[in-house]
C-alpha cells in the first residue's frame, strides 16, 4: 500500500447543468491490482471513466497518474498516460483485420507495410506474454463478440497501456466468454497492469476484483477489499438499502397449455438452420424458461414465436388456433391480435425507439388499438392517459410521459416496455432478456411483476443467458444449445447440471428416462 | 449522439440561425472581394423582396413552389428515405395539371377545374415516385439513386410528349397551348388589390400550398400513418417489432412524397405560365432538400425557409439588376452557400451546441 498508487482521483466534480454526475469522488486504484466499480445505472461510473478517459473535463479535483498530477484533455492524452480504455460498444472497424484494427490510429508511418509488419511482431509477443490467443489476419465481423473484445484489450496493450479501464465488459459476453475475460484480467494483473473494471454486476466484482469501490447517486459511498466484502453488503450499498436477491413465489399451478410450438425449424439468412426441430409447450400460470448460451437459436426462436421472423417449418397453436409456421404470412401486429405480448431482447435495437417521447412508445405495435385511435387519428388524449397510469403503476421514474425515451436509464426503459406488453393483458408474453442492463432496484420490480402475472393464470416463455435469473423465475427450464431443445428440468434444477447442458454436453438424465420407458 | 437530444428551440431556431449567419457572413465577403459593398447588398436584397408589394409577391410565389417541393423531401425523410426525385416528380406533376386543365378549361370555371388539376399533379408526381419506391421497399434499391435516375427519365419523356404529342400543331414552341379562364387560377393582385402584388405571379396556390403544411403535419404527428412513418424512419427494427409492414410503409411514404413534389405544378402551370412547358421545374425540385433540411422537415420550419429562399430568389434577381458587378452568377453563388450552410454543413455546429446543451440525464443513460 506505501507505493504510489497507479491512479488516484481526488475530490472529482462534474455538473451536467443542474444535475450531478459524479460528487466530490475520491478514488485510489493501486498498481498491479483490479479494482471494480460498482453502482447502478446513472450512478456516475461511466462519467468518472469519462473524465479518466478525456472525453470530459472535471469541474473540479485533481487526478493523479503514477503520482503526478495531470490534466487529460482528450483521450489522446490519456493513451500518452498509458491509460487504455474497452468499450461497451467496441470501438472497431468490422471489415478490417485484427491487425488492421490494432493498428488504426497508430500506423506510425505513411506507409502501411512497415508498421503492419512491425505489429505483427508485436502481437505475437503480446499474445504469447498475456495469453490473448487471436488470429491476427481475421476479419472482425467473423469473429465472435468475445474475441472481439481481446481484440480491444489488445489494442490498448499495443499502445502500452499500463491501466486498462473496462466499461461494462461482459454486458455482451456469454458466461463462459466471460469466465475466460477474467482469467484474461488476472494475467493481466499478474504482469503488472492495473485494470479498473465497471460493471453492475455483483458476482462479476466478486469473482474478479482486489478492490471494490460503490458508487451511488453521484458518489462514492464505499471502497472494500473484496474479500472482506460479500454481495449483500455491495448491493445494499449500491442501492441504499437491502434488497431481496431471490425472488418470492409459489409454486406454479399450470393449468391447460396456452401455447404449443411443434417441430419448429427457423433458417437464417445464410442459410443456416439456426432453430432445429424444437416442440413444447407454454401452459396457464407457469413460466416457461429457456436457458443457454446466447446465439444458440433463442434469438430466432422468440423472434419466430412473435412474427418477426418466417419459420421453414413447424406449427404454432394459440388461442385456439393452429398456424402453420412455414406458410404462414402472420406479421408481429397479427401475433399481438391473438394475445401475444412481446417484451424483445434488445429493448434499443427493437423495443423501443429511443428518439420518441415515452407516451409514444407506450402504444408501439398497439396504434392500432381502436382504443387510441379516432378514425383514422391518433387520440392523443387516450394515449398520454395511459401512458401516465402506467408510469405510476410500474414507478417509470422521471414520471414524464413527453420526456425523450433516450432520456431515461435502462431499468425505466426496460419498465417502459414491460408496462406496455404487460398491460394489454395478454394470454402469453414472450420474455428476452428482461433484466440485460437493468439495476438491482428495478430487476426485483420486474421479476415481481412478471411472477404476478404467472399468477393471474398467464404463460410466460422467458428466454435469458442470466443462469441466476431462470433459476430464480422459471418453474420449468428448457435448455437450448445448437438450435436444439437437449434438457428439460424442473424449478429447482442444479445450476451445475444447467451448465453442462448449455455447454452442449449430452443429456444423460433424458436419455436414462427414455431409455427406462422404453 | 443523436439530434434528439438537444432542446427544441435550439434544433428548430438557433442552429438554422448560425448556419444562415455563416452563410451571410461568407456571402459578405464574396461581395467584399468582388468591390461591392455588402451591407448595401444586404439592404437591396432585403428591399427587394420584401419592400413593396410586387417584390412580395414574387417572393411569395417561389415560396409556394420550395414550400410543395420540400414538404416532399420532409414526408420522405420522416420515414428515413432523401427523395432526390422531386425535380421529376414535380415535372411529372405538370403533366396531371395540363391534362386536367386542358381537358376542362374551355368547358368549366377555374374552381371545377382545380380539385381536378390537383388530383391530376398529385396522381402523376406520386406514379413517378412509386417505382423508385417499389423498388426501395421490395428490391432495396436506394431511392436515391432510383429517385435521381428518374429525374433525367423525367426530362427525356416530357421533352419527348411535349415534341411529339402535347405540342400545338404547327408551332415552333415545344408547349401546350395556353389555358383559356377556365384553366387559370386567380392571381393574388385580383384578389386583394389593396396588398399592390402588382403583376408577380403570385396566386391562389400560396393558399393549397400553407394548406397542405397543414395537412403534413397533420398526417406526420396527429395519424396514425404518420406514426408508422416516423416509427419506421427512426428505427426500422422497432417497426418491424411493432407489425409495420416496412413494403407497405415505404411505398405509400413515396408516393405522399411524389404527390406533394408534383403539386408544385399547380403553383407553375396553373397558376402563373397557364400552359405546359419545356423545362419549368428549373430546380425547385432540388432546392426543396435545402428547404426541408433548413425547416427541420417540420412545415412550419419548411414554410419560412421557402420564404427565406424566395426571397434569395427573389432579392437576388434584383440585386443583379442594381448592382451589375453582382451577376446573374453570384446570386447563384449566394443560394448555393445558404443551401450549402443549411444542408451540407448542417452538422458543422451541431456537436459544438450538443455539447453545450447536453442534458446530463442522456449521459447517465448511456451507462445503461
Amino acid at each position: 500500500m506505501s507505493e504510489t498508487p497507479a491512479i488516484e482521483l481526488r475530490k472529482i466534480s462534474k455538473n451536467f447543468g443542474p444535475v450531478q454526475a459524479n460528487k466530490d469522488i475520491d478514488l485510489v486504484v493501486r498498481k498491479g491490482s483490479i479494482h471494480g466499480i460498482i453502482g447502478e445505472n446513472g450512478a456516475g461510473k461511466s462519467t468518472l471513466m469519462s473524465i479518466l478517459y478525456g472525453f470530459y473535463q472535471a469541474d473540479e479535483g485533481d487526478i493523479l497518474v503514477g503520482g503526478t498530477k495531470v490534466s487529460i484533455p482528450d483521450s489522446k492524452a490519456a493513451i500518452g498516460l498509458g491509460i487504455g480504455m474497452v468499450h461497451q460498444h467496441f470501438m472497431l472497424v468490422d471489415n478490417f483485420s485484427v491487425l488492421e484494427n490494432v493498428v488504426l490510429g497508430a500506423e506510425d508511418s505513411q506507409l502501411l507495410a512497415g508498421g503492419l509488419s512491425r505489429a505483427r511482431t508485436e502481437l505475437k509477443r503480446l499474445e504469447e506474454e498475456y495469453e490473448l490467443r487471436v488470429d491476427p489476419d481475421a476479419l472482425i465481423q467473423d469473429l465472435p463478440v468475445g474475441l472481439q473484445q481481446r481484440v480491444e484489450i489488445l489494442k490498448a496493450l499495443y499502445r502500452s497501456a499500463g491501466v486498462l479501464i473496462l466499461d461494462e465488459p461482459t454486458g455482451v459476453l456469454t458466461p463462459a466468454e466471460a469466465d475466460h475475460l477474467f482469467k484474461i484480467l488476472e494475467v493481466l494483473k499478474n504482469e503488472g497492469k492495473t485494470v479498473v473494471l465497471i460493471t453492475h454486476k455483483l458476482r462479476e466484482i466478486m469473482a474478479a476484483t482486489d478492490m471494490v469501490s460503490v458508487m451511488r447517486r453521484g458518489e462514492m459511498v464505499a471502497t472494500r477489499e473484496t474479500a472482506n466484502t460479500s454481495m449483500e453488503e455491495l448491493a445494499e450499498l449500491m442501492v441504499g438499502r437491502s434488497v431481496l436477491l431471490r425472488v418470492d413465489k409459489k409454486p406454479a399451478e399450470p393449468k391447460a397449455p396456452v401455447m404449443e410450438v411443434e417441430n419448429l425449424t427457423v433458417t437464417d439468412s445464410r442459410g443456416v438452420q439456426v432453430v432445429k426441430d424444437v416442440s413444447f409447450n407454454v401452459r396457464a400460470g407457469e413460466i416457461v424458461g429457456i436457458a443457454g448460451v446466447s446465439g444458440n437459436g433463442q434469438s430466432e426462436l422468440l423472434e419466430t414465436l412473435s412474427g418477426i421472423r418466417r419459420a421453414t417449418s413447424g406449427t404454432l397453436k394459440i388461442n385456439g388456433e393452429t398456424i402453420d409456421l412455414g406458410t404462414s404470412t402472420l406479421d408481429a401486429a397479427d401475433m399481438r391480435d391473438k394475445n401475444m405480448g412481446h417484451v424483445p431482447e434488445d429493448r434499443h435495437r427493437m423495443g423501443l425507439i429511443n428518439s420518441f417521447a415515452e407516451y409514444e412508445n407506450s402504444i408501439l405495435g398497439y396504434h392500432r388499438d381502436p382504443a387510441y385511435s379516432r378514425g383514422l387519428f391518433l387520440d392523443l388524449g387516450a394515449i398520454r392517459k395511459n401512458a401516465v397510469a402506467e408510469i405510476e403503476k410500474y414507478d417509470i421514474r422521471p414520471p414524464s410521459p413527453m420526456l425523450k425515451t433516450a432520456n431515461f436509464s435502462g431499468g425505466n426503459q426496460q419498465k417502459i416496455v414491460l408496462a406496455r406488453e404487460i398491460e394489454r393483458d395478454p394470454e402469453v408474453l414472450l420474455v428476452g432478456q428482461p433484466t440485460r442492463g437493468v439495476d438491482i432496484g428495478a430487476i426485483e420490480f420486474i421479476h415481481r411483476r412478471l411472477v404476478e402475472l404467472r399468477d393471474q393464470g398467464k404463460g410466460i416463455l422467458l428466454v435469458s443467458v442470466e443462469l441466476d435469473e431462470i433459476r430464480a423465475l422459471a418453474d420449468r427450464v428448457l435448455v437450448m444449445f445448437d438450435g436444439r431443445i437437449v434438457g428439460e428440468r424442473g424449478a429447482g434444477a442444479e445450476e451445475g447440471d444447467l451448465g453442462l447442458l448449455m455447454a452442449g454436453v449430452e443429456d444423460t438424465h433424458r436419455n436414462t428416462i427414455e431409455g427406462g420407458a422404453r | 449522439m443523436s439530434a434528439g437530444q438537444l432542446p427544441r428551440w435550439v434544433d428548430l431556431g438557433l442552429i438554422p440561425f448560425l448556419n444562415l449567419a455563416a452563410a451571410f457572413l461568407v456571402s459578405g465577403l464574396v461581395v467584399i472581394l468582388i468591390g461591392e459593398n455588402p451591407l448595401e447588398a444586404v439592404k437591396i436584397l432585403v428591399w427587394g423582396s420584401l419592400g413593396y408589394g410586387e417584390g412580395i409577391g414574387f417572393t411569395l410565389f417561389y415560396a409556394t413552389n420550395f414550400i410543395f417541393t420540400g414538404l416532399a423531401v420532409a414526408v420522405a425523410f420522416h420515414a428515413g428515405l432523401f427523395n432526390i426525385g422531386g425535380e421529376g416528380q414535380a415535372y411529372l406533376g405538370g403533366l396531371g395539371v395540363a391534362m386536367a386543365c386542358l381537358a376542362l378549361d374551355t368547358y368549366v370555371p377555374w374552381y371545377v377545374t382545380l380539385p381536378f388539376a390537383i388530383l391530376g399533379s398529385a396522381a402523376t408526381g406520386a406514379a413517378w415516385a412509386l417505382i423508385p419506391g417499389w423498388l426501395q421497399a421490395t428490391r432495396g434499391s436506394h431511392v436515391v439513386i432510383t429517385t435521381i435516375m428518374f429525374n433525367f427519365i423525367a426530362a427525356s419523356l416530357m421533352g419527348y410528349l411535349l415534341n411529339n404529342m402535347l405540342k400545338e400543331r404547327g408551332s415552333m414552341q415545344t408547349e401546350t397551348r395556353t389555358f383559356e379562364d377556365g384553366g387559370r387560377l386567380p392571381m393574388l393582385n385580383d384578389l386583394f388589390p389593396s396588398f399592390g402584388f402588382g403583376y408577380s405571379p403570385v396566386n391562389l396556390s400560396l393558399f393549397i400550398a400553407i394548406l397542405a403544411c397543414f395537412l403534413v403535419w397533420l398526417l406526420i404527428w396527429r395519424t396514425r400513418l404518420g406514426f408508422e412513418i416516423r416509427s419506421f424512419g427512426a428505427n426500422a427494427t422497432a417497426a418491424v417489432y411493432a407489425g409495420i409492414s416496412p413494403v407497405r410503409t415505404i411505398i405509400i411514404t413515396m408516393l405522399i412524397s411524389g404527390g406533394l413534389a408534383g403539386m408544385m405544378a399547380i403553383n407553375e402551370i396553373m397558376g402563373s405560365q397557364h400552359r405546359l412547358l419545356l423545362d419549368f421545374v428549373t430546380g425547385y425540385g432540388f432546392v426543396g432538400i435545402a428547404v426541408a433540411l433548413m425547416g427541420r422537415a417540420h412545415p412550419v420550419g419548411i414554410a419560412l425557409a421557402a420564404v427565406l429562399f424566395g426571397m434569395l430568389y427573389q432579392g437576388g434577381a434584383e440585386l443583379s439588376f442594381e448592382m451589375p458587378s453582382i451577376t446573374r452568377d453570384m446570386i447563384i453563388v449566394i443560394q448555393g452557400l445558404v443551401i450549402l450552410f443549411a444542408g451540407a454543413l448542417e452538422y458543422m455546429f451541431r456537436p459544438a451546441i450538443v455539447r453545450v446543451f447536453t442534458p446530463a440525464q442522456s449521459l447517465q443513460a448511456e451507462e445503461a
